[in-house]
């Protein structure tokens, strides 16, 4: 097990590597453009300009380049010029426990209806419920994010004012923290909710086939049992993988409508910030810090795979 | 064979009726293409010790009706008639929850696959402890537990207290198939049911399996019904002998009769298709022409005759399953063809066989 973690770490960490150094290709060597012009800002003065040339290192060799602006990200030093010449690493760091309320409340959500609802119209299928429970789990895929939070938003809190209309408070006063949040944990739910229930159903079915259900029932065991201790627990592999992807990116920033419409000031409205005034510095910084999310929630599935499937344990250790 | 053999339970129920009584089973299924009659009409007995062995090719029923008499094959798109009685109580009429408390605990069934039949992510003393818990709420996981370990050291799995622990993957085929044979044999059943026990396994840990299945029939008084398409293994273990086509038994008596004085052209079919070890070797191993039926096209009459040589008139009708040698009432088969004429025709140079007559 440890070398099985120390090299899914290793990995993980070449993988970081190669995506800023495509991070620092795609937005510092590729455009045709003066960077220091573009991370200097629209109304920036000549000497401006030259400063940020200094400062990120474009006077020099690609690789120091590299080396001076992953300094200046990884270090905290790295100013956006675009936006109110704010500390980059500081407005993430501020922006987390925002990103991280909003993600992990909608995860609980999507994952206690996702599973419930798939576990449902996979036990019922082919019946009323089962159909029923997919027109709901349609509708829901279908909705989008912000047009779901904007009848929120006009309905819930406008028309009739029921919750707060935006804005987040911090978690020392959990009854507000949760009245603030409950409609964007809602409108990021749902469409993971529907999807996740849609997958559950049908991975449960194809185990519903396996022969080790069979045994299973000809043990005498209740139907619930079989269904929860054999199906259920075999079907949440496909559940897993989905679900680390998801959270990874939604916890890197990726919940960008959702934050921005509701504004809830985390990681996500930050990097739509950044897009509008396409502050490069920014958006390299939140594009490394998403990626790193992804690639730890990666690597936490795949440990959670060894614990939800033995055969995997053994495969790996002794690799 | 093991500590537990004097715990066996007592044989015959009440009345001193047979322990498994199936009469008139029929299952059919509805599929898209129309209706499959899987099982059409099954009768047999089976008492305390004894081993019955139902053979026939894929297709043939024999799964299903084995399924059918625990209750797996119900299904909003099945069709089950007829009756199964176990120790005079009827089971085809039991409610789910009712038949849970008999699956497992007085019929135990083992499958084909050891390699699937096994739920991967739990230990395979975690699913034995599952299964007597089930039925005992009031054993402790521990003594469960201990109990697992001693029926894995029963059928034969060395080191039992490590192995207990160990996850399906760790077992090679014949000992997972070992732990199912542990598992079944949990909460002593009177019956087990095997379906093709030894087809997914080597030759030699074939040969083990059966042994430990004999074993187990002889010093418990289990009675078992054997599934098979494997006539070596039927003629190594098996009392008595049901052979099926089409959804239909078409032949049943006892080892001898069968293997022996066999009455119906595709039983001959099957015997000649056996290799045999102690016969001068023929040119080329004998098979019976064309492929199982379609169950959802049998054609009229005789479900064997579009593949039987034999054919004669009255083959279109359909034959009933009777006792046609009047000295051996317990044999019945099949097939219309006069007893004289049959012992003719199944002699194939010196051995029973299915062949065009020259």
């Amino acid at each position: 097990m440890l070398r099985f973690a120390v090299r899914r770490v290793c990995g993980a960490i070449a993988v970081l590597f190669a995506i800023s150094v495509l991070v620092f290709l795609i937005f510092n060597v590729v455009p045709a453009t003066n960077p220091a012009a573009r991370i200097a800002g629209k109304n920036a003065t000549p000497q401006l300009i030259e400063n940020v040339e200094k400062e990120w290192g474009f006077d020099k060799s690609l690789p120091e380049q590299y080396w001076t602006q992953m300094k200046l990200i990884f270090t905290g030093q790295a100013t956006s010029y675009s936006l109110a010449h704010i500390n980059i690493d500081q407005r993430i760091v501020e922006g987390i426990p925002v990103t991280a309320s909003l993600c992990i409340g909608a995860a609980i959500i999507w994952l206690s209806f996702g599973i419930l609802l798939g576990y449902i119209s996979a036990i019922r299928a082919g019946g009323l419920v089962d159909r029923f429970v997919t027109v709901i789990a349609l509708i829901g895929i279908s909705m989008p994010v912000f047009w779901l939070a904007s009848i929120f938003l006009y309905y819930l809190t406008y028309k009739v004012e029921l919750f707060p209309a935006s804005g987040y408070e911090p978690l020392s006063n959990p009854g507000k923290w949760a009245s603030h949040l409950i409609l964007p944990w809602v409108s990021l739910a749902v469409l993971f909710a529907g999807f996740y229930s849609r997958v559950l159903r049908s991975s449960m079915l194809d185990v519903m086939n396996e022969d080790y259900v069979r045994t299973a029932r000809a043990k005498g065991l209740s139907n619930r049992r079989v269904m929860v201790r054999h199906v259920l627990r075999n079907s949440l592999i496909p559940i897993v993988t989905l679900f680390g992807l998801d959270f990874g990116v939604l916890i890197g920033g990726g919940a960008i409508v959702t934050e921005s419409l509701f504004s809830l000031e985390g990681v996500g409205y930050f990097t739509a910030e950044a897009l509008n005034q396409q502050d490069i510095p920014s958006i390299m910084a939140v594009t490394i810090f998403g990626a790193f999310f992804i690639v730890l929630f990666n690597t936490v599935v795949d440990i959670a795979y060894a614990y939800l499937d033995p055969r995997i344990r053994l495969g790996t250790s002794t690799a | 064979m093991s500590a537990t053999a004097e715990t066996a339970p007592a044989p015959t129920g009440a009345g001193g009726g047979p322990l498994l009584a199936v009469a008139g089973l029929r299952v059919g299924f509805v599929t898209e293409d129309g209706r499959v009659q899987a099982v059409d009409g099954v009768d047999f007995e089976l008492e305390p010790g004894e081993v019955l062995a139902i053979v026939g090719e894929s297709g043939s029923g024999k799964s299903v009706t084995a399924q059918t008499i625990i209750g797996l094959t119900r299904s909003p798109n099945s069709h089950i008639e007829g009756s199964v009685r176990l120790r005079g109580e009827e089971l085809t009429t039991q409610t789910e929850a009712q038949l849970q408390k008999v699956r497992g605990s007085q019929i135990a069934m083992i499958f084909q696959d050891p390699m699937t039949s096994l739920n991967p992510v739990y230990s395979v003393g975690k699913q034995i402890v599952e299964a007597i818990r089930a039925h005992r709420s009031s054993v402790s996981r521990s003594s469960a537990h201990a109990r697992a370990i001693e029926l894995l050291g029963a059928v034969g799995i060395p080191d039992p207290e490590r192995r207990v622990d160990d996850y399906p993957h760790e077992f090679s085929g014949g000992m997972r198939q070992r732990a199912m044979i542990a598992m079944g044999l949990a909460l002593e059943p009177s019956v087990l049911i095997a379906d093709e026990p030894t087809t997914a396994l080597d030759v030699t840990i074939q040969a083990q399996i059966l042994h430990l299945i004999q074993d187990l029939n002889r010093s418990r008084g289990l009675a078992t019904i054997l599934i098979t398409h494997d006539l070596g293994v039927v003629a190594e273990v098996a009392d008595r002998v049901l052979v099926m086509y089409g959804g239909k038994v078409v032949e049943q008596g006892s080892l001898d009769d069968i293997f022996y004085d066999p009455q119906h052209p595709y039983t001959w079919g099957l015997l000649g298709s056996l290799t045999r070890l102690d016969q001068p070797r023929p040119h080329r191993l004998p098979q019976i022409s064309g492929a199982p039926p379609s169950l959802l096209s049998l054609s009229r009459g005789c479900a064997f005759r579009p593949r039987c040589p034999h054919e004669f008139a009255k083959c279109k009708e359909v034959p009933g399953l009777e006792a046609r040698l009047a000295e051996d009432p317990g044999h019945r088969d099949r097939c219309r063809l006069a007893a004289e004429q049959k012992r003719k025709l199944r002699e194939i140079e010196g051995r029973i066989g299915l062949e065009e007559p020259a």
